[in-house]
């Protein structure tokens, strides 16, 4: 009996004129695939310094009504995220990614804050999460599930909060592929960006960013989210809104850390 | 859904004579084009990326069934499974067989045109699964049980009096004389409405903008964020998409997300592109616990080889619909089927067969803005020129239309008798117009002069004026060869 998987791939090779690939022509295939070569990567980041692009990131997240706020260490977080909800006229109350690289926050400094860790819940209003990378050219975040990262945190709330080290800020959507995979344990075929190299993990810097127990060897994390501004729609009369089931507001503490040495 | 393309004419007219379509396109016409055009002046790269991304579709295209093996291992691999549908048939079978598995009652849905081709609500609703659109637009049009006009907007047809009324329907749990004045209170109030249904659901089921074959990932792209509640809070995720739809490399997506966001709507970036890969890992708070893949066929791979393989490079932006005079005057709707536009004027025939969707490529004025906006140069007017060349040769068009093509190809044949008829009807004409200049009627050409005048001929052919030019310069023009 032939199955609809064999029927369709015949298909394709009969409306091609030929049967399966040669070995040769296959091998060429996979070489081109492990490669990971790089298309044109527009100009725009590409060919800025660390201060340019930490500028550019920055601009174009806010053209997106991402909110931004610049800190100089850690330490300032809390009183940030408190400034923040108050002024938002937000409860002090929120849900934090259980991921380890917010551990180090000194919430201590702000006992009226009241944060529970763990994935999100219909109730939870506002969520706060490290990112993976965020990229220059369009002002996106990238965030990558696991363990300490779940999903739910980046679309449930109607508040978004994101930590964002200056250091992981890189030029391109390709910088950002190189980084998965790297975390996920994958090959990754060209040298590593030109761009500075990503900070080390470790000292609280970027969250997710080492293997973690519970991925499948060689895979991507279940789910990467490139999130460029709070939820949006313009499906009536073409008049934008935001906050359409996502969070209506997504809110970027840019901690400005030294740049990495070495 | 049925397709209704045999009615273009009959459709297109309904389209024209109504007003609230013609105030909703109105809005389309100029903002889509507009806001297209200042996202595109700013990267300057852009006519580069679509060379590239042409290259790229067309490289998967040659090699189609090598990456859908790739993508099915790699798929395998993190955890999720591959089903193949040659018809939608199969397709809603192998839907509807996880949806049962999964004891599912209720099926919350991402916006997906494939979803729409093989009309997968009805088929759930008709065993007994309730299935939620969560798209503002495809919600709004599954309360008014329409199909979509537009393959990005689907409810572009409406504006925000319908969609009023549609909520003041369905929503009969909350207060009647609650103000729905503007979208922001529509919207708000979707997605109060959407949220319990969002966590009450046994399988969400979403489309896919790509697939990576490297990775074994499905890729959306939405605005909403209820593709990202569909997947991510049910215990099941289906994805259904078409087999054209696979990249083979991160870097592959990278190049045309780069296209698509700036073709579609404007933006340099949509506000989530999310890349799924498997099932939920061991250790994950979230995630769906099965990840199905269901890959349609359905009349794409016949496509593969021939004159109209370029349309399987498609991205489904909506570039070609949102630039077109055909479809900006008549709406979705009167194209009778899931895909309007000139894109749709090239699959339908190609997917419903040419028999019923046969006007769809004669809708066209052939002054190929589409071609011109198409991510990946799609040469949209060429294919429905080949349609028109099929419908002729299979006899579908009507008899007087082929008796007139007739009669101009053996006269066109001729350029002798061509040159002597069209001098003879130049100068007649010429004579009879030299009073008033231009036509009120003529014999014939009703189809033109019943909305406009025809100008009337000055009385000389252009050929004739230029050989008498040529002889007056002491040139001998050269003579047409019969």
């Amino acid at each position: 009996m032939t199955t609809a998987r064999d029927e369709i791939l015949g298909g394709i090779r009969r409306a091609l004129w030929r049967g399966p690939l040669p070995a040769d022509k296959a091998a060429e295939l996979t070489e081109r695939v492990v490669a990971h070569r790089r298309n044109r990567i527009p100009a725009r980041a590409a060919a800025l310094d660390r201060a340019a692009r930490i500028d550019l990131f920055v601009a174009m997240a806010e053209e997106v009504q991402t909110t931004v706020a610049r800190v100089s260490s850690e330490q300032d977080i809390p009183a940030e995220v408190a400034r923040y909800l108050a002024a938002e006229n937000l409860p002090a109350e929120l849900v934090a990614a259980p991921d380890p690289s917010l551990d180090v926050i000194p919430w201590d400094a702000r006992p009226l804050l009241r944060i529970r860790r763990g994935r999100a819940e219909a109730q939870d209003a506002v969520s706060l999460t490290p990112c993976l990378a965020a990229v220059a050219e369009t002002g996106t975040l990238m965030l990558a599930s696991g363990a300490g990262t779940p999903t739910t945190l980046n679309f449930l709330p109607d508040t978004h909060i994101v930590v964002l080290h200056a250091g992981q800020i890189v030029a391109s959507y390709e910088d950002g592929w190189d980084l998965i995979r790297a975390r996920a344990g994958l090959s990754s075929g060209p040298p590593p960006p030109p761009s500075e190299p990503f900070p080390a993990s470790g000292g609280g810097q970027g969250g997710g960013l080492s293997p973690q127990s519970g991925d499948r060897a060689g895979a991507l994390p279940r789910t990467i989210n490139l999130i460029t501004g709070p939820s949006r729609t313009g499906d009536i009369e073409q008049r934008i809104q935001l906050g359409a089931h996502g969070p209506r507001r997504l809110h970027v503490v840019l901690v400005e850390d030294a740049p990495a040495q070495g | 859904m049925e397709p209704t393309s045999h009615s273009f004419p009959a459709n297109a007219r309904a389209g024209l004579a109504d007003p609230v379509l013609q105030t909703a396109l109105g809005l389309a016409r100029t903002g889509f084009p507009l806001r297209r055009a200042q996202a595109i002046a700013r990267l300057p790269e852009f006519e580069e990326l679509r060379e590239e991304g042409r290259a790229i579709k067309d490289h998967t295209l040659a090699n189609l069934d090598f990456y859908l093996e790739l993508y099915e291992r790699n798929v395998a691999a993190a955890g999720g499974r591959v089903h193949w549908a040659r018809t939608a048939e199969e397709a809603c079978a192998a839907i509807l067989e996880i949806c049962r598995a999964a004891h599912a009652k209720i099926v919350t849905k991402g916006k997906s045109m494939v979803a729409e081709e093989i009309a997968l609500n009805e088929h759930l609703e008709a065993n007994g699964i309730t299935p939620v659109e969560t798209d503002l637009g495809e919600y709004i049009i599954q309360l008014r049980r329409e199909p979509p006009s537009h393959i990005i907007a689907p409810a572009i047809h409406l504006m925000k009096e319908q969609v009023a009324d549609a909520f003041r329907e369905a929503h009969t749990e909350l207060d009647p004389a609650r103000p729905l004045i503007d979208p922001r209170a529509l919207c708000d109030e979707a997605r109060t409405v959407l949220r319990p249904r969002f966590l009450a659901a046994d399988v969400g089921i979403t489309g896919a903008n790509f697939l990576v074959a490297e990775t074994g990932s499905s890729i959306i792209v939405t605005n909403e964020g209820n593709g990202d509640l569909t997947q991510t809070l049910p215990r099941v995720h289906i994805v259904i998409t078409g087999i054209e739809k696979i990249v083979p490399t991160l870097e592959d997506s990278a190049t045309l997300l780069r296209l698509l966001a700036r073709s579609a709507t404007g933006q340099e970036f949509s506000s989530y592109t999310t890349i799924s890969t498997g099932p939920r890992r061991p250790g994950d708070l979230d995630g769906p616990e099965e990840y199905h893949v269901v890959l349609l066929d359905n009349g794409r791979s016949a496509l593969l080889g021939g004159e109209f393989q370029d349309m399987l490079r498609c991205l489904r932006c909506a570039a070609c619909l949102n630039h077109c005079p055909v479809y900006t005057a008549v709406g979705g709707h009167a194209y009778g089927w899931v895909y309007p536009g000139p894109m749709g004027a090239v699959l339908t025939p190609a997917l419903v067969g040419v028999h019923e969707a046969g006007h769809l490529p004669n809708a066209s004025t052939f002054c190929g803005r589409c071609e011109s906006v198409c991510p990946v140069k799609i040469p949209l007017p060429k294919m429905m020129r080949h349609w028109r060349e099929r419908e002729f040769a299979q006899r579908l068009s009507p008899p007087v239309y082929r008796s007139g093509l007739r009669l101009w190809a053996a006269v066109a044949q001729h350029p002798a008798l061509y040159h002597a008829l069209a001098g003879i009807g130049s100068r007649v004409l010429g004579w009879a117009g030299l009073y008033r200049g231009r036509f009120r009627s003529l014999p014939l050409a009703a189809g033109w002069t019943s909305v406009r005048d025809m100008p009337a001929p000055q009385g000389r052919s252009f050929q004739s004026l230029w050989a008498e030019q040529q002889r007056r310069r002491g040139r001998v023009a050269p003579r047409a060869r019969s």
